[in-house]
């Protein structure tokens, strides 16, 4: 399991096995969101910008923690596949995470009239956003590979600490600045004609976040392997799939 | 003696030397207050001297300022230790590094955040601060800044072996203060406002204790990670 060149090939068979549900999920949920859901009868068809900026924050969330679990895998059990997952969540969960912001102030211009208020859940996937920032600002800064995992690592996790207190602050710092003013639609009091799509596209999203971060995944073996007899025979045949299949 | 028992031995003298070496080098606590001092003063420069506007923004001016001034106080917390090898004779030591990390976190504080709340109410006067936000601006920063030490030594300690680790510890400590400066500034106003202050000075409170607990354990793993390489 931990053998890059084992994983590399087993990933490579795992692509397509992401990509096409992913695609067939947000593009499918996203048709079905916005050609067939009935319009918001408050929000007329404003609302529909949810099934793209709803997956994108609820991932780029998620996406976090997971980078923090694997940053943990790796300070314990020193798996050097956890790193290079860890590594590669951080441009994918911060490319996210810009999207969520970019989608919810294409969506508060409409709804509230501006395009940022400085609420608290906004405020927070802001934070998101440098804490992934700061991830890869850090890794970068390293010359040695496995200092930069184990930093990153470290802070990876401390930064997870954040996430709980960023997630209450929309009840603190309201309770204690201004009445709330802008109120999030619970999964409870929406429509299952508006969820069933959106269900599908944050599944969709699932998987391309897991799509991507293989991607970055199989880039990052490739260049810490690349003095390896496998990696140059990859190189020099021409099928992508790998020398193995060309012997067959 | 087990290395058990003498650990508040070492922490002691660990508190002792870093006093000692700090008033021996005066610019190392008195740069940030002087930061403090000038940064504040810059913005009745910049906004204006209506004390009305001044007023409303004293609370979040003296927070902000005072976080900047706490992170570039921490910059060079392991900076010195690391050059000339202290660090390492801490990482051999059989004693936990824990302990040692905590203690010198402390004297940081004792050293940075103290002297800053000490010396916040002569700039929130200039700043037009009501007399009502004082003590809250006291506490606030008083336990605050002990907060901000500890996130701060996280990224000291990871930064420490990097050539430019300067504006990178902003980039990975910023983040982290941000719900800090959040309590710490509205309890500042909610003093002025005459509403009750003691549940944001709790979860500063509480913020603070999660940090002595825990950011030693990160402290120590950083400081392990920038040695080793």
């Amino acid at each position: 399991m931990g053998s890059p060149r084992w994983f590399y090939q087993f990933s490579g068979r795992l692509l397509p096995w992401l990509a096409v549900p992913a695609l067939l999920l947000l593009v499918g949920g996203c048709v079905w969101g916005l050609a067939f859901v009935p319009p918001d009868y408050k929000q007329g068809n404003s609302f529909r910008i949810i099934y793209i900026h709803v997956p994108a924050a609820v991932v780029a969330m998620g996406a976090y923690m997971i980078m923090a679990v694997a940053g943990a895998i790796h300070l314990i059990w020193r798996m050097k596949l956890a790193a290079m997952v860890m590594k590669s969540i951080a441009p994918v969960g911060a490319m996210l995470t810009f999207l969520a912001l970019l989608t919810g102030a294409v969506w508060g211009k409409p709804t509230w009239g501006t395009w940022w208020v400085w609420d608290a859940r906004i405020t927070s996937v802001l934070i998101l956003f440098f804490l992934y920032l700061g991830v890869i600002a850090l890794h970068q800064a390293f010359d040695n590979r496995d200092a930069a995992a184990k930093a990153c690592a470290v802070l990876a996790i401390v930064g997870a600490v954040n996430i709980p207190i960023i997630y209450y602050s929309v009840e603190w710092w309201y309770s204690l600045h201004q009445p709330a003013s802008i109120k999030f639609v619970g999964e409870s009091t929406i429509h299952s004609s508006m969820l069933r799509p959106l269900m599908a596209t944050l599944t969709g999203m699932y998987l391309f976040l897991g799509w991507a971060v293989l991607l970055y995944t199989r880039a990052e073996i490739l260049d810490r392997e690349r003095n390896t007899r496998w990696v140059k025979d990859l190189v020099l045949s021409s099928d992508p799939r790998g020398p193995a299949s060309n012997k067959g | 003696m087990s290395p058990l028992s003498s650990l508040p031995v070492a922490m002691a003298a660990t508190l002792r030397r870093e006093v000692l070496v700090a008033s021996r080098r005066g610019s190392e606590w008195a740069n940030p207050l002087l930061f403090f001092v000038m940064v504040c003063s810059l913005f009745p420069l910049g906004l204006g001297p209506d004390p009305r506007q001044l007023a409303n923004l004293a609370p979040g001016i003296l927070w902000v300022v005072a976080l900047l001034a706490a992170m570039m106080a921490t910059e060079g917390l392991f900076r010195s230790d690391f050059e000339d090898g202290t660090l390492e004779h801490m990482l051999l030591s059989p004693l936990p590094l824990y302990g040692h990390v905590l203690a010198k976190t402390l004297a940081h504080w004792l050293l940075s955040g103290v002297p800053l709340s000490i010396l916040s109410p002569l700039l929130a006067v200039l700043l037009q601060l009501p007399p009502t936000g004082m003590p809250a601006l006291m506490v606030s920063l008083m336990l605050g800044s002990a907060v901000l030490s500890f996130i701060g030594a996280i990224a000291a300690a990871l930064t420490v072996g990097l050539r430019r680790g300067g504006l990178l510890m902003s980039l990975i400590v910023l983040p982290l203060y941000i719900p800090v400066l959040i309590f710490g500034s509205s309890a500042v106003q909610s003093a002025v406002e005459g509403v009750a202050v003691l549940p944001q000075l709790a979860m500063l409170g509480v913020f603070l204790l999660l940090a002595v607990a825990f950011a030693p354990l990160a402290i120590a793993g950083g400081l392990r990670i920038s040695c080793d390489q």
